[in-house]
């Protein structure tokens, strides 16, 4: 019989291979998914906690019904995923009292996130139970009262605390009390109910930071007859049956990978046998599967899968062992193909170690390496690639026709909010990829400078620009000086507030625009302004944007009073490429502690200047005063 | 009842309590595990219908008293479905 993995796994705890413990960990998670292995892995995990750069994260869970047998589960899948997550459960039914009283264990907790999950029959007995004996007035006053209810809650929670709120939406009966009659009438109780939910969609939209779980739908997943578990309902008050605990945690997971940053930014991709059925280097254009029906349709969902990505923002490489003239005539002329050389912002088709060909595409886009998805037909290269690279290696199963669920079913590529920079960002990447090309027939920097033509707009942040600069904030981690993450809310916050100025950055060249790319935070005091952030989208740094953007926040100051312009630089391990952003401007440095170095401008001795070939236009309205 | 059975419950205990499975006897009760409370026995309760396939009936939850008497319920079970 095999050794034990987990007798294998304490072994190399005991030699403190921290890291390799996780990896081994993390697998035994994938494989088995179930309760017993969860109070282990937890327990493994809290033993080396110290020891990995786990991404820390509090959540709060508000519920109408009992959630503890999740919590092991959740705990161990967010651990799996580099996330230590503590969580609080409120008591049952006390949500309201909860959210409504600034001093309750919720706020004391002070959680990053809040989920709220209240059972259709908790939040609306005389719908669920009584429906039929209520008149459709009565019904509308119910509808109207909760949605009130609902709405003062969310408000009084966006008053009291920062966290982003889950909501659960409202799950439909199993059979309506009515029976068929119900979808007959004008008023029907699921009509009620789907009321209720778009009371709760708008309120996602009118509060920054507010999200809704579609409950329903994973319930209608999953089958709703399977979901329920009557006699643990009536005995011990969980509504759900023991193989769907995992369902609810996982989907609960998805909602957390967007919020703690455990996101992949760009989706690599073999070709032969996943793109397209069969080799395109021996069975040739008209030999290789793809187009509308079988067996090539199961690649075509796959393609259209990756466009689906591709339009939430998620860059699309590929990286496949071929010839280069097979492979691209194949992705530029086969008939069946829904994507496009111009859809990849990289291209590595050689015969080249895989690792190697990721690294380099991950160097090309300038995103870190663990911000980078891997899809391989091959399990052997996905095992490869798996113990070389912290990449995320997504498992496709044996039979093609399963490819295009995996990948949707892959968490790692959810958002919570989708700004216009995420659905132009596979265009920005092609004319990336142009400009480059141009930098190789021109002479001098500044002559490349100055034949991209470019120009920048500088604004306060405002509702419209809010969520995206909240977005960069929390995603920037190569050009950004301090790496504070701040939520919308926050942003929001400071843009309100007399002390702070939030600017926003976009940049276009000859090429096309870049789009909002930049961020910056100042604090003024009497004597000084402190930058509190600094950061740029690696699209466009190189080009000196940098330093218009500096100049104006060092103009700003000066006309406001203060001689000194302050900044510091906290070193993270991925913001070396700003180590001597301030220094390279003119600042001196005035103070090094543990945490970084604090820098400083005599602004009396003259400002920043913005580069000649850069041309600067100022927006003065903003969310400010 | 098989051993295999009682094997595979000493086991599920010892992972949801998170305790070394040779404190995990027959005669082992929430009286004689001072981590068995109500939560752990609701956990080993939906880890056992997910790892055996079955479901219990309350009456049969109010009886699982120990290791023992809960291998019997579910080898009982488990030949009734045979």
């Amino acid at each position: 019989m095999a050794s034990d993995p987990r007798e294998v796994i304490d072994e190399v705890l005991q030699l403190g291979q921290w890291v390799k413990a996780s990896n081994m960990l993390a697998e035994l998670w994938r494989q088995q998914s179930v309760m017993g292995n969860a109070a282990y892995i937890i327990s493994r995990y809290e033993r080396m906690n110290s020891e990995l750069p786990m991404t820390p994260y509090r959540l709060a869970l508000l519920r109408s019904f009992t959630v503890e047998p999740l919590v092991p589960l959740l705990r161990a899948a967010a651990f799996a995923s580099g996330v230590n997550l503590a969580v609080q459960v409120g008591d049952f039914n006390a949500y309201a009292q909860e959210i409504l009283n600034s001093h309750s264990n919720l706020y004391q907790f002070e959680p990053d996130a809040v989920i709220l999950a209240i059972q259709t029959r908790d939040l609306l007995p005389d719908l669920w139970y009584r429906f039929t004996e209520l008149s459709p007035e009565e019904v509308e006053q119910v509808i109207d009262r909760t949605r009130k209810d609902l709405s003062d809650w969310v408000k009084t929670f966006r008053c009291y605390s920062k966290a982003s709120l889950i909501i659960h939406n409202l799950e439909m009966p199993l059979r309506p009390s009515a029976g068929i009659l119900d979808a007959q009438g004008e008023l029907s109780q699921v009509e009620a109910f789907r009321r209720v939910n778009e009371g709760m969609r708008s309120l996602a939209r009118d509060y920054p930071g507010v999200y809704i779980f579609d409950y329903d739908a994973l319930i209608a997943l999953h089958g709703r007859l399977r979901w329920h578990d009557e006699v643990k309902w009536l005995t011990v008050r969980l509504p759900i049956a023991a193989d769907c605990l995992i369902h609810l945690a996982n989907e609960w997971l998805r909602f957390l990978y967007p919020v703690t940053g455990k996101v992949c930014k760009a989706l690599v991709t073999d070709l032969d046998n996943t793109l397209w059925g069969g080799i395109i280097g021996e069975d040739g254009m008209s030999g290789i599967q793809i187009g509308p029906e079988h067996p090539g349709a199961a690649y075509q969902f796959l393609q259209r899968a990756m466009l689906d990505l591709y339009q939430r923002g998620i860059i699309l490489a590929v990286c496949s062992k071929n010839n280069p003239s097979d492979a691209m005539e194949a992705l530029e002329n086969h008939p069946g193909m829904l994507l496009r050389p111009h859809h990849f912002a990289a291209l590595r088709i050689n015969w080249n170690d895989k690792a190697q060909n990721l690294r380099e595409i991950a160097s090309e886009l300038n995103i870190g390496i663990d911000a980078l998805a891997f899809l391989d037909d091959n399990p052997v290269e996905r095992e490869w690639v798996r113990s070389q690279l912290p990449v995320t290696v997504i498992d496709l199963p044996q039979d093609p026709m399963g490819y295009a669920r995996a990948l949707r079913d892959s968490p790692i590529f959810e958002r919570l909010t989708l700004s216009d920079e995420d659905r132009e960002r596979g265009r920005y990447y092609a004319e990336e990829r142009q400009r480059t090309e141009l930098r190789g027939g021109t002479t001098s920097l500044e002559d490349f400078y100055r034949s991209l033509q470019m120009e920048v707009e500088i604004a306060f942040v405002t509702p419209q620009t809010l969520t995206r600069v909240a977005q960069l904030t929390q995603k920037t981690n190569q050009f950004n000086l301090t790496t504070r993450r701040y939520t919308e809310q926050q942003i929001a916050e400071m843009a309100a507030g007399a002390e702070w100025r939030v600017y926003s950055l976009r940049a276009r060249d000859r090429f096309g625009d870049n789009g909002l790319v930049g961020v910056a935070i100042a604090r003024f005091d009497r004597d000084f302004c402190e930058i509190d952030s600094f950061l740029m989208s690696c699209r466009v740094v190189g080009r000196t944007v940098e330093t218009a953007f500096l100049s104006h926040v060092a103009v700003e100051a000066l006309h406001r009073g203060p001689r000194y312009l302050h900044g510091w630089y906290l070193p993270t391990k991925k913001n070396d490429l700003v180590k001597d952003f301030y220094k390279s401007h003119g600042f001196k440095l005035i103070g090094e502690r543990e945490k970084g170095s604090l820098w400083e401008l005599d602004l009396s001795n003259g400002c920043v200047r913005t580069p000649e070939w850069i041309i600067c236009r100022v927006l003065e309205e903003g969310i400010t005063q | 009842m098989t051993q295999l059975v009682l094997e595979r419950i000493r086991g599920i205990a010892a992972d949801l309590m998170d305790i070394p499975v040779h404190e995990v006897l027959p005669t082992s009760s929430p009286d004689t595990i001072e981590k068995w409370d109500s939560l752990h026995h609701l956990n080993l309760v939906l880890g056992l219908e997910g790892e055996f396939g079955v479901q219990f009936s309350p009456e049969e939850i109010a009886k699982m008293q120990s290791v023992e008497s809960i291998a019997w319920l579910v080898q009982n079970k488990l030949s009734r479905a045979e």
